[in-house]
């Protein structure tokens, strides 16, 4: 009986499943249906329209490229636009065998090995049926050689294109950056965020700098255009056309004059500088040098020069500005004085006698001064205008890390300032738990002396003591640095500004305040470290000079400049804010061993300011190298 | 001929199902008219297809003389695994083209979620199975998780286009094990109202193509490219084709991925409405022939799996023809035994070798 069941069950079973097989079957049958309709419809009904759009007339859709937006400083000098010219390309798929194609291409216009290196560089970086330029700028004479034996050469055509140039060379390199050609990656890039069709006949995409940061404004709307072509592709006449739009331009905070004096000051030194306007936190010189000629990446960048570029021991490609990460030296200690002030860990007239070195209650270790023999009684105006170190290590340890993490902290010191461009550094403003779980290290009392003259485990890029400096220079109010001060619509030449961007203040005292600016002052004049450099100044400026160390000494060794080979010398530094009571420019100078920061590094400063207040041109300065009394800090 | 060879020969294609077969080799054949003309001519691209097929012809030779329940032995092991490879690749894939698809070996790199359109149903016909006396709604819950897991997975990747079509191929199992009417349509009129939430969590390539289907000029240079210029050629081929090699859709570059996803855009254009109609013809003509295999399969085992592999190869079809004559949205989904590429061959073969193994050894049993 059970088994009987069973069977019935299995019966029923199998019918169903028969049931759902029909189904199924009358489904796939049905769907089959449609798509024969579907055939039916585009092939039969509609044969005649899509006849005509890929038969008769074979249109091709055609990417129009925009003009790139072009990019000014704020009195409308050009940093980069675009020029048109003729260039040789190739299509690899069409072309057969490149090497003799190369070789006679070169009978009829100049090929350089370069040219030939370069090609081959992009020939890996592009697809097989796109093409790839052999030669850019071809001469009139060279275009019309060409034409004339084209037939020769299946594969081969002359395209007018835009290029971008950059009149002032290696001035802007690091801030307005260059474009490049498209590779995979920044391909991958823009078919994620949805922008691969905008970019379909774009060659180019900027890569750094501005040029990086703002590539949508720049870039613009591709347009479209329908042609009619005939049998070999070629357009014969346009059906409709959507014109692109151009890319928005850009109006930056940088002043190129103020640049090009800040950049010609640093003579043969290398070094950053940048210059902030702390009523807005605009950006007013950005400096790294040295730099690189942008124009090389614009066509494809070949890899000789390539090599060159990143093998040199100057290390032009690196932004020190941005990402060069270095003590911050005695530049460190108007903040350490304010903090000292604000916390009541010190007051204005308690002074100290240096001996010329600090030690630990019951410790042996000795930090020293860099003056031998100390700077006698130090009170906090003095412990600025002389820059006394003794002052400063016990300071530091009288705060305490923590809290000297936490006032440098609203200085932006230990944290990316956000300006608009990629790849900035955010410098270390170290804690204990930053040093465990850097180091996996306790913090000791010691690595906090250090630290009160900004030595030790403290580094901050230029560009983070510029912003520093202007938030001092401000009264506490911090602006977030920026670049672009408007953007032009392409279509309405529309300037919409970009308002300063407040990024908090710090809450001063305005006696504390006072203070310290009142002994920054005091720095540029008589007496004070930097008073060669103050020297004749008719506007009263704030600064503060620095060294920062490149080699440790040992216990007991002194410094000796002459001694230490030109690479590990002292790197000198020099914050400063002018004029004092009422500041519209701040600036941080770093000189890469350039020894000390009253003689290489103020001097620069003070040609900077000269002509951004005053509109003096440069003149050549006495440098303090061969003065001996000259102060090391 | 003497009766050792004859012999021979016969022991050898013992398992072969004559039909599917002659069909599958019909279709090759044309695969390879059509990659010639699509390749511009390339003997290299023929030749390496050629290859592919080869492969797969005996991999699907070695399929057919696999007993059933050898088969059903290896789906959990072959399911676990493909799971695992699965997670690996979440773990350590590659990125290539923005997913995270592929896994390296080291010495082969491996798309695991091609291995999962043979393990899923496989595993999920020998669950159904297993449980054959008394099937509850439990079951079905449990299939549901052994397949939501690895589809969930290839979603991530992201790989929507696969997730569906295994997702289909596990629901065509459940579909044919039972799970009642009500229920699918409680899960379709769900499927309905997840739409506005299913739309906002795709990827904005993902939704371009969809808009893209409703109008092509919208974006005639980005997402509508594909579909506007295979709808061209498809369109243009009329009644009966402008003729093997003489497609100037394909031949002019306006097809992208010509060899392979859209490769049904040059056939089309080449040999028209009629040459259309044979091809739908000949894969009817496969997909009845499977049909009949189902429909006298042997154990509920057996009946799902190759129910499931018979409605795989038709929606592979199905949505490959719609998507190149603008019904359906771009996926990367080939046409089975025409396009281009080994991956998708040595499935699809494989397939076609079980359900070979399912028509034959049947009668052994029997006798």
């Amino acid at each position: 009986m059970h088994a009987v069941v069973e069977l019935r069950n299995l019966q029923l079973e199998l019918h169903r499943f028969h049931v759902r097989l029909a189904v199924a079957a009358g489904a796939m049958f049905l769907l089959f249906a449609i798509l024969g309709a579907r055939f039916f419809y585009l092939q039969v009904v509609r044969y005649e329209h899509y006849h005509t759009l890929a038969e008769a007339n074979r249109i091709s859709i055609v990417p129009v490229v925009p003009n790139r937006g072009i990019i000014s400083d704020r009195n409308g000098v050009v940093l980069a636009h675009n020029f048109s010219a003729y260039t040789l390309e190739v299509t690899p798929s069409k072309a057969g065998d490149l090497e003799a194609l190369i070789n006679a291409l070169s009978e009829i216009v100049e090929i350089t090995p370069r040219d030939r290196r370069r090609f081959r560089k992009l020939l890996e970086e592009s697809r097989n049926f796109e093409s790839v330029p052999i030669r850019t700028r071809l001469s009139e004479e060279e275009i019309a050689r060409f034409a004339a034996n084209r037939y020769r050469f299946p594969g081969v055509e002359i395209n007018a294109r835009l290029f971008r140039q950059y009149p002032h060379g290696e001035l802007f390199s690091h801030v307005v950056g260059y474009i490049g050609r498209i590779n995979q990656r920044d391909l991958e890039r823009l078919e994620e965020s949805g922008q691969a069709a905008n970019y379909r006949g774009t060659d180019h995409i900027g890569k750094v700098g501005v040029e990086q940061s703002y590539e949508r404004e720049l870039h613009g709307v591709t347009g479209v255009e329908q042609v009619e072509t005939d049998a070999g592709g070629r357009a014969v006449r346009s059906l409709s056309r959507t014109p692109p739009v151009s890319g928005n331009n850009l109006v930056l905070t940088l002043d190129a004059k103020l640049q090009q004096v800040a950049y010609t000051a640093f003579g043969d030194y290398r070094g950053a500088l940048v210059a902030i306007d702390p009523r807005s936190g605009a950006v007013l010189a950005f400096v790294s040098k040295p730099g690189f000629d942008p124009n090389l990446f614009v066509d494809g960048i070949d890899v000789q020069t390539w090599n060159e570029l990143v093998g040199s021991p100057d290390k032009p490609m690196t932004n020190r500005a941005l990402h060069g990460q270095y003590p911050p030296g005695s530049t460190i200690k108007p903040f350490m004085a304010l903090a000292g002030l604000e916390l009541g860990k010190r007051t204005p007239h308690y002074a100290i006698s240096d001996p010329g070195y600090f030690t630990l209650a019951g410790g042996a270790h000795q930090w020293r001064d860099w003056k031998k023999g100390g700077h006698g009684i130090v009170d906090l105006h003095r412990s600025l205008v002389v820059s006394c170190d003794t002052y400063y290590y016990g300071l530091a340890n009288d705060l305490g890390i923590d809290a000297i993490h936490g006032f440098l902290g609203r200085f932006g010191f230990g944290n990316r300032t956000g300006l608009d461009i990629e790849g900035e550094a955010g410098g270390i403003l170290p804690s204990p738990q930053w040093k465990m779980s850097r180091f996996r290290q306790k913090w000791f009392a010691g690595d906090t002396i250090s630290v009160g003259i900004g030595q030790g485990y403290i580094v901050a890029t230029p560009l983070q003591l510029a912003y520093a400096t202007a938030i001092l220079a401000a009264n506490g109010t911090a602006f977030r640095p920026h670049l672009v001060q408007h953007i032009q619509d392409s279509r309405t030449y529309q300037l919409k500004a970009l308002p300063p961007q407040p990024a908090g203040a710090v809450p001063l005292k305005p006696e504390n305040l006072q203070r310290v600016k009142n002994a920054l002052v005091d720095v540029t004049r008589p007496g004070g470290t930097a008073a060669r450099a103050g020297a004749g100044a008719p506007y009263a400026f704030a600064g503060k000079t620095g060294t920062a160390q490149v080699i440790a000494m040992k216990p007991g060794e002194r410094y000796d400049e002459k001694r230490v080979s030109e690479r590990l010398r002292d790197h000198a530094l020099f914050i400063a804010y002018a004029p004092a009571d009422n500041p519209v420019i701040a600036l941080a100078v770093l000189v890469e061993n350039g020894g000390s920061g009253s003689g290489t590094a103020a001097p620069i400063a003070r040609q900077v300011l000269d002509y951004y207040l005053l509109g003096r041109e440069p003149q050549p300065l006495a440098r303090g190298k061969d003065d001996e009394h000259e102060p090391r800090d | 001929m003497s009766p050792a060879i004859r012999n021979l020969g016969e022991r050898l294609t013992r398992h072969l199902d004559g039909t599917l077969c002659g069909l599958v080799l019909a279709l090759m054949a044309l695969g390879l008219f059509v990659l010639f003309s699509a390749s511009n001519a390339s003997f290299a691209r023929v030749s390496a297809q050629l290859v592919n097929m080869l492969v797969a012809l005996a991999l699907m030779w070695a399929f057919a003389n696999i007993p059933p329940h050898y088969l059903s032995r290896l789906a959990l092991p072959l399911f676990l695994l493909g799971v695992g490879l699965l997670v690996a690749v979440a773990a350590f894939g590659e990125v290539v083209n923005g997913a995270r698809r592929w896994l390296d070996l080291g010495v082969v790199r491996i798309q695991p979620s091609e291995l999962m359109k043979i393990a899923v149903p496989l595993a999920l016909a020998w669950y159904f199975d297993r449980y054959e006396a008394n099937l509850r709604l439990g079951n079905y819950l449990v299939a549901a998780v052994m397949l939501a897991v690895p589809v969930a997975l290839i979603v991530r990747q992201p790989d929507l286009g696969t997730a569906l079509l295994i997702a289909a191929s596990g629901f065509f199992v459940l579909y044919l094990a039972g799970l009642s009417w009500q229920l699918i349509a409680g899960l379709a009129i769900a499927g309905l109202a997840s739409l506005p939430l299913a739309w906002s969590a795709l990827h904005e390539y993902q939704r371009q193509r969809i808009l893209t289907l409703i109008d092509p000029m919208q974006d005639p240079l980005g997402a509508g490219y594909h579909t506007l210029q295979s709808t061209i050629a498809v369109g243009s081929g009329g009644l009966t084709g402008k003729g093997w090699l003489n497609g100037t859709q394909s031949h002019l570059d306006f097809i992208p991925e010509r060899t392979t996803d859209f490769i049904f855009a040059v056939y089309s254009e080449e040999f028209g409405f009629l040459g259309n109609l044979i091809l739908l013809a000949l894969f009817l003509l496969v997909v009845a022939r499977a049909m009949m295999i189902t429909a006298r399969a042997p154990t509920l085992f057996t009946r799902l799996l190759a129910g499931a592999l018979t409605l795989i190869f038709f929606a592979y079809a199905f949505v490959n023809m719609g998507m190149v004559a603008g019904l359906l949205p771009v996926v990367g989904v080939p046409l089975p035994l025409i396009s281009y590429g080994g991956t998708a061959m040595v499935s699809i073969c494989i397939g076609f070798g079980i359900l070979m193994s399912i028509a034959t050894h049947k009668k052994l049993v029997q006798t």
